[in-house]
C-alpha cells in the first residue's frame, strides 16, 4: 500500500470526525429531545411511584426487565464477535470490529440502567454493591441479581478496555491531524503513543489475551442473565437449556443490531469503500446460522415442556401458542426464522438490503422473545387464583423508546469524535504479506512462543 | 548526544535502513523504528523481546480468584443468612463470583502490563515526527554520539530516507 492510499484512508475515515454536517446537529437535537422525554417519564415515575407503570401483582417484571435482557443481548454484538473474529484471524473483520465493540459498551450501559429504573427508588441501587454496612446487610452472594452485578461489571470493564486499547493508535493519528483544544484532548487520549515496534508488539499481545478472556466472560454474562429466570421454580423458566438458549439469542440479536448499525454508517458516513457487500454477506451467513440455532433451541424448549405435560407449564405454553400472547409469539417466529431464512439462506437475496431487512425483523423478534419469556410465565404462575395480566403504560413505552434513542445518540456522538473504523487495523489488512524466509519464520515463532 | 532519524515511504526501505545501521555498529537498543501500523512480516518489527504478559495475566486471574473466594466466603460467614436451604458458604453460587473476578483480574493485569511495558502514558519522546501519521516509517538512532551524527545521516540517506536530526 503506497502513501497516497494510506492518506486516502486517513482522509476518508477522519472526515466524519473533522467535518461536521448540519445533519449531525439535527439528529442530535431530535434524539436528545426523545431522551429528555424519557428522562421526564422516569422522573414522573419516581415522583408518583411504580403505580404509574403497568407492573402490578402478579406481573412484577415486564417492560423494564424485557429491555434489560434485550440490551444485554444486543451487547453481544460487539466484543464477543470482535474477539472471536480476532482469534480466528478473519481478515474481513477489520472494518467491522470497532462498529461492533461500540455497540457492546453502549448497550451494556443502557441495559444496566434498567434494573435501576425498575427499582422505583434508584437512589437505593447501591444496595447491590458489596460494602460493609452498619445495617448488617450484605448482598446475598447466592442471589442471581448479585451475580448479574459482578458479571455485567466485569463485561463492561473488559469491553470498554477492549474498545479503548486499539483506539489508542487512532487517537495518536488524530493528535497529529488536529490543532488547539482537540489536539490536546486527543493527545491525552493517545497516552503519548508513538508507534514504536515495541509498543505495537505489546498492544497486539495484550489484545490477543483480552480476546481470549472476553469470550468466556461474554458467554457467562448472558448465562447469568438467564439464571435470573431459570433459578426460579416458575413455569417455563426452570429449564437447564436457558443458559445456552439465552447466549444463542444474545449473539443472534447482537449480529442483527450490528448489521443494521453498519448499514446506517455506510450510508450516512459514505463508507461504501470500506464496508463492502462481502461484510454484510459474511455477517448474513453468521446470522443465518444463529437463526437456525435459535429455532432449534425454541423447538427443544417447547417440545420438552409439551412432552412433560405439567399442568402449570402447559397453561403458559398454550397461552403463548394459541391464547392471548399467540399473535406476539407467531410474530416472533416469523421475524426470527420464517422471513430471515429465505432472505439469508438464498445467496441471491443475501444482499445488503436483504440482510438489513432480515436484521431489522430479528431485532423486533428478539425483543418479543424476551417479553414472551418474562410476562406470560409471571401472569399465569401456578395456581389460577394468582393469575393476572399486564398492559404496558405510557411511562414504560416512553422510557423504552428513549433507550433506543439513547443508543443511537451515543453511537452518533462516538462516530463524531472517534473514527468508527479502526484506521491502523484497516491498513494492516491491506498489506500484501511477504513470504517469510525459514529463518524469519523461526524468529517470528520465537516471539510468539510466549504469546497465547 | 542527539537523535538522528530518517523517514521512509515503504517498509522495505525501512528494513534496509535498520540493516545498514546494524552494519555501522549501532547497538540494537539504540535503533528506533516508529510506524503508524505494525509490520509483523518485517524483521524490524520483531526486534522486541518475548513478553511475560500472558503469565502476568494468568497471575492476575489467580489473584482475582483468591480475592473472590475470600470476599464471598468471608462475608457469608460474618453475616450468615440461610437462603433456600443452601449452606452458609455455598460453593456453587460462589463459583460464579470467582469466575467473574478471575477474568476481571486477568483483564486488568493485562492492561496494566501493557501500559507499563509500552511506557504509556508518557509525554511524547523527542524522537517522533507527525509525518508518521501520514504513513511514513521513522528509522532513527537515539542518543547518537556527536561525532557519529554525519556518518549516520549518510547511512540513512543512502537507504533512501529523508534525513532529519532531532
Amino acid at each position: 500500500m503506497n502513501l497516497e492510499t494510506k492518506n486516502k484512508i486517513n482522509d476518508d475515515l477522519l472526515r466524519p470526525v473533522l467535518h461536521t454536517s448540519p445533519w449531525f446537529y439535527v439528529i442530535v437535537l431530535v434524539l436528545g429531545g426523545i431522551i429528555v422525554a424519557g428522562l421526564g417519564s422516569w422522573m414522573y415515575q419516581m415522583s408518583h411511584g411504580l403505580v404509574v407503570a403497568g407492573i402490578k401483582w402478579p406481573v412484577y417484571w415486564a417492560f423494564y426487565i424485557t429491555n434489560f435482557v434485550f440490551w444485554i443481548g444486543i451487547s453481544h454484538a460487539g466484543t464477543l464477535i470482535s474477539a472471536i473474529l480476532r482469534l480466528v484471524n478473519a481478515t474481513w473483520r477489520r472494518p467491522v470490529t470497532r462498529c461492533a465493540e461500540v455497540i457492546t459498551v453502549f448497550a451494556l450501559m443502557i441495559g444496566a440502567l434498567f434494573p435501576i429504573i425498575h427499582l422505583g427508588r434508584p437512589w437505593l441501587a447501591f444496595y447491590l454493591m458489596p460494602y460493609p454496612s452498619e445495617r448488617g446487610i450484605w448482598p446475598n452472594f447466592r442471589s442471581p441479581l448479585v451475580w448479574d452485578f459482578f458479571a455485567i461489571s466485569t463485561y463492561l470493564t473488559g469491553s470498554t478496555l477492549f474498545l479503548f486499547l486499539p483506539t489508542i493508535p487512532d487517537f495518536a493519528l488524530m493528535r497529529d491531524r488536529t490543532t488547539g483544544l482537540r489536539q490536546r484532548i486527543y493527545g491525552m487520549l493517545s497516552l503519548g503513543w508513538q508507534g514504536t515496534t515495541k509498543q505495537w508488539h505489546r498492544l497486539e499481545s495484550a489484545m490477543q489475551i483480552m480476546a481470549i478472556a472476553i469470550v468466556p466472560v461474554a458467554v457467562s454474562v448472558h448465562t447469568i442473565v438467564s439464571f435470573d429466570f431459570s433459578m426460579s421454580p416458575v413455569p417455563m423458566w426452570h429449564s437447564t437449556v436457558f443458559g445456552p438458549y439465552f447466549v444463542a439469542g444474545a449473539i443472534f440479536s447482537g449480529i442483527a443490531a450490528l448489521i443494521v448499525a453498519m448499514a446506517v454508517l455506510r450510508k450516512v458516513l459514505h463508507l461504501e469503500e470500506y464496508l463492502h457487500p462481502v461484510h454484510f454477506h459474511n455477517l448474513g451467513k453468521l446470522l443465518l446460522t444463529m437463526s437456525l440455532l435459535w429455532a432449534y433451541f425454541t423447538f427443544v424448549e417447547r417440545l420438552t415442556v409439551w412432552y412433560g405435560n405439567a399442568p402449570a407449564e402447559m397453561a403458559v405454553f398454550w397461552e403463548t401458542q394459541t391464547g392471548s400472547y399467540a399473535p406476539l409469539f407467531w410474530t416472533m417466529v416469523f421475524c426470527n426464522f420464517v422471513i430471515p431464512l429465505p432472505l439469508l439462506g438464498i445467496r441471491r437475496l443475501r444482499t445488503i438490503t436483504g440482510t438489513v431487512v432480515a436484521s431489522s425483523l430479528i431485532v423486533v423478534g428478539m425483543w418479543l422473545e424476551r417479553f414472551l419469556i418474562i410476562v406470560p410465565s409471571l401472569a399465569m404462575k401456578n395456581l389460577p387464583y394468582s393469575w393476572g395480566f399486564y398492559r404496558p403504560q405510557p411511562v414504560e413505552i416512553m422510557i423504552t423508546i428513549a433507550t433506543f434513542a439513547a443508543m443511537a445518540f451515543l453511537y452518533v456522538l462516538f462516530s463524531k469524535f472517534v473514527p468508527i473504523i479502526s484506521i491502523w487495523e484497516l491498513k494492516v489488512g491491506a498489506h500484501p504479506r511477504r513470504v517469510l524466509t525459514p529463518q524469519e519464520e523461526e524468529e517470528a515463532q520465537e516471539l510468539w512462543r510466549v504469546r497465547p | 548526544m542527539k537523535a538522528v532519524y530518517a523517514l521512509y515511504a515503504d517498509p522495505d526501505s525501512a528494513q534496509l535502513a535498520v540493516d545498514s545501521l546494524r552494519r555501522e555498529g549501532v547497538a540494537e537498543r539504540s535503533i528506533t523504528v516508529i510506524s503508524s501500523e505494525p509490520f509483523e512480516e518485517y524483521e524490524f518489527s520483531r526486534r522486541d523481546k518475548p513478553t511475560w504478559i500472558f503469565w502476568l495475566a494468568t497471575a492476575g486471574g489467580a489473584v482475582g480468584l483468591v480475592l473472590a473466594y475470600l470476599l464471598a466466603s468471608t462475608t457469608q460467614r460474618l453475616w450468615p443468612l440461610v437462603t433456600g436451604g443452601m449452606p452458609i458458604v455455598a460453593m456453587w453460587p460462589n463459583l460464579i463470583i470467582m469466575f467473574e473476578l478471575t477474568m476481571l483480574g486477568a483483564i486488568i493485569v493485562t492492561v496494566i502490563t501493557l501500559l507499563i511495558t509500552a511506557r504509556l502514558p508518557t509525554t511524547r519522546s523527542k524522537l517522533y515526527d507527525p509525518e508518521v501519521s501520514s504513513g511514513k516509517i521513522l528509522v532513527g538512532v537515539e542518543n547518537a554520539p556527536d561525532d557519529s551524527i554525519e556518518k549516520l545521516k549518510q547511512t540513512l540517506r543512502a537507504t533512501g530516507g529523508e534525513v532529519n536530526a532531532g
